[in-house]
């Protein structure tokens, strides 16, 4: 069991810690020379992506806690110091919120593509379960960090959400004053928001470590949707993979950068920039764009409890999503009927998610009643009964057959990388 | 709402004739509220504050708004940003008094820094709503940020003020205005022609002045502004540069495996 490590490395000082702490061999074995299937497409860059966002996040967060005040008379005044009298206070700030939308927009087109590829069947199941923990926990980190500006929007989101819990029976008011630390939104609030805010992220980084964990070993999925036979079929993680990743993150970084530099409000509900009031209800309360599909399904439903618990349930049908499709075929390529229904899924959330953004009235409602059953009946009827009815496509026989017959002596390499099953 | 305006921005290429169906559609039975749009200089990735204006938008502030509407987060120091000389400032400063507790402990005023909060016209709120009818004048910090249409939206209250329809009941001590959500406002028409005069001799109209007034407090609201889009230039052009490079660096990287 115990006993030094035999490393390979032959700098003395780093071969000295790696033979007592094998971290170096172990970053060389995940991250050197790690088998990634060769055939990835730009899709995977979305699980890096929300890594570096992560980090920034983290970086910018800490810092404006040294600078944020959490008392509800000082709360909205120190965000605007941040703004107007700490050095780049403004980048901090408007980096962190606009950080929060890139970081949605990035695991959104995470889970899409997971989705898309079968990358939550067996074995990968818990490796996709994990993932919704991970998404759980961001929505919590994102409500509370809403919060924090003690804004009109944050003060009434916060109660218009807390109140949800009063739907359940019995214990329901009592979970909300306990969620309050009091009979109001107030500030006893703010404070377990911002202490939670500080938190959750850290916690999160204890999920990804298992996401990632797992995935090292089952792992990663690939558009073709089967197994890597033999070394023909991947190459080491880097340099092919840093490379590629490092060309996604460039894109990305220019499309977050305009945001923060040129509009950084874009995201942002006008009404967050008047202070709360208790005693004034803004005439419509929006909560941010990333949680609009939800809020259409808990609004769509004419009854409370009912409504909270759709809307819930529209997370925790996803941890048993691996069990419900029956399909043994992962990638979307080749089932040419899921094909249909994932893009017709995907539409059912763009509409949601604006039902979402409108009062229920006229049209909105009939269209969130349609979204919501028709998202249900995706995950609870239609994959239980497509993987026994659809017939797939023949699947390739190895991942490199496939790659080479696609891409091989094309002009533009470049391209085939990017795509190169869509001539199979 | 913005947030249906980014839906649709986001939804559009996926469902573009769905998407245009649907925000076609008016939201509700609320009448939609057309803002006058307007060219200002600091809109636009290049865009930076028109100073002659921000300069007499500061003069209107100073002379009308003040009266009733405070800018407390902003300080004296804030209009070097709109190139005042520091000894314009001091003299600015020095012409207004802030509370203070003199030596002898005793609550008193003394007169204003460059490094004071811009003094507000009531201590407090309700000392606002006694004076002017029950109506609260809001606090014009970040009122820019704070509407929807920004400066267009304020541009088109200072100067949307007019007679009702006829079939219109306005409330007690109301006006109409044109671009005021409801359209009754407790705020009497502020601007008028020649309200202020321009030292450097720009005829005061009441549009001319509602567009100073909204340039100065464009920048109030963004102080950051003319740094941030300056900096983003050179971020963009750096990332665009880097990408090149990077991909140029895995094109490489990848072209023995093809």
């Amino acid at each position: 069991m115990a006993g030094l490590h035999k490393s390979e490395i032959e700098n003395p000082v780093l071969n000295w810690i790696d033979t007592r702490l094998p971290v170096i061999t172990m970053m060389q074995k995940e991250y050197g020379v790690f088998p990634t299937p060769r055939n990835f497409n730009y899709l995977w860059n979305f699980g890096a992506l929300a890594m570096v966002v992560l980090m920034i996040m983290i970086a910018s967060g800490i810092l404006l806690a040294m600078h944020y005040t959490p008392e509800k008379t000082m709360a909205f005044d120190s965000v605007e110091a941040i703004m107007r009298d700490v050095n780049f206070g403004w980048l901090l700030r408007y980096g962190h919120a606009n950080g929060a939308s890139m970081f949605f927009i990035v695991v959104y087109i995470h889970i899409f593509r997971g989705l898309y590829y079968g990358s939550y069947k067996a074995p990968r199941e818990l490796l996709w379960m994990l993932g919704v923990v991970i998404m759980l926990l961001m929505m919590a980190t994102a409500f509370m960090g809403y919060v924090l500006p003690w804004g009109q929007m944050s003060f009434w989101g916060a109660t218009v959400i807390t109140n949800l819990f009063s739907a359940f029976p019995l214990v329901g008011e009592h979970i909300v004053t306990w969620l309050w630390g009091g009979f109001s939104v107030d500030n006893p609030t703010l404070n377990r928001f911002f202490a939670l805010h500080y938190l959750l992220p850290f916690v999160l980084i204890g999920v990804i470590f298992l996401h990632v964990a797992a995935l090292h070993i089952t792992g990663s999925n690939n558009p073709l949707g089967i197994d890597p036979k033999g070394p023909q079929d991947t190459l080491p993680f880097h340099p092919y993979y840093t490379i590629k990743d490092s060309v996604g993150i460039c894109v990305f970084l220019i499309v977050y950068a305009a945001v923060v530099f040129f509009a950084p409000n874009l995201f942002g509900e006008p009404d967050n920039y008047i202070p709360a009031n208790p005693l004034a209800t803004p005439a419509e309360i929006v909560p941010e764009w990333y949680f609009l599909p939800f809020y259409a399904i808990l609004r769509s439903v004419p009854d409370k409890l009912g409504g909270v618990l759709m809307m819930f349930g529209s997370i925790i049908v996803l941890f048993v999503l691996p069990w419900l499709d029956t399909s043994p075929v992962r990638s979307a390529r080749f089932r040419p009927v899921y094909r249909v229904f994932f893009w017709l899924q995907l539409l059912a959330c763009i509409v949601l998610g604006m039902v979402g953004a409108h009062r229920p009235e006229g049209i909105w409602v009939i269209l969130g009643r349609v979204s919501t059953a028709w998202y249900f009946l995706h995950f609870l009827v239609i994959l239980p009964l497509l993987g026994k009815l659809e017939r797939p496509l023949p699947l390739p026989e190895s991942i490199s057959r496939a790659v080479l017959r696609g891409g091989g002596g094309g002009p533009l390499p470049g391209g085939a990388t990017a795509k190169p099953m869509e001539k199979v | 709402m913005r947030a249906a305006r980014l839906l649709t921005l986001f939804g559009a290429p996926a469902l573009g004739l769905l998407a245009g169906l649907a925000f076609a559609t008016p939201a509700g039975a609320e009448e939609e509220i057309v803002l006058p749009k307007q060219n200002w200089s600091f809109s636009g990735p290049f865009g930076t504050f028109d100073r002659a204006a921000a300069q007499r938008g500061f003069q209107v502030y100073n002379e009308v708004c003040s009266n009733c509407h405070s800018l407390k987060l902003g300080y004296y120091r804030n209009l070097a940003g709109i190139d005042l000389s520091e000894e314009q400032i001091k003299a600015i400063a020095a012409a207004k008094s802030v509370p203070t507790i003199g030596d002898d402990g005793q609550p008193t005023e003394r007169p204003a820094l460059p490094s004071d909060h811009f003094r507000s016209p009531y201590p407090n709120d309700k000392a606002a709503r006694a004076a002017l009818n029950g109506a609260l004048p809001p606090d014009l910090s970040v009122i820019e940020k704070a509407r929807v249409g920004g400066p267009d939206y304020i541009f088109g209250v200072l100067t949307g003020y007019g007679e009702p329809p006829a079939d219109m009941k306005m409330g007690d001590g109301m006006n109409y205005n044109k671009y005021f959500p409801g359209h009754q406002i407790a705020m009497p028409q502020p601007l008028q022609d020649d309200q202020v005069t321009y030292a450097d001799g720009t005829k005061a109209t009441i549009e001319q002045e509602a567009r100073d007034v909204v340039t100065f407090l464009t920048y109030m609201a963004n102080p950051e502004m003319e740094q941030r889009k300056r900096m983003g230039v050179k971020v963009i052009a750096f990332l665009v540069l880097l990408t090149g490079v990077t991909y140029a660096v895995k094109r490489k990287v990848w072209a023995d495996v093809h």
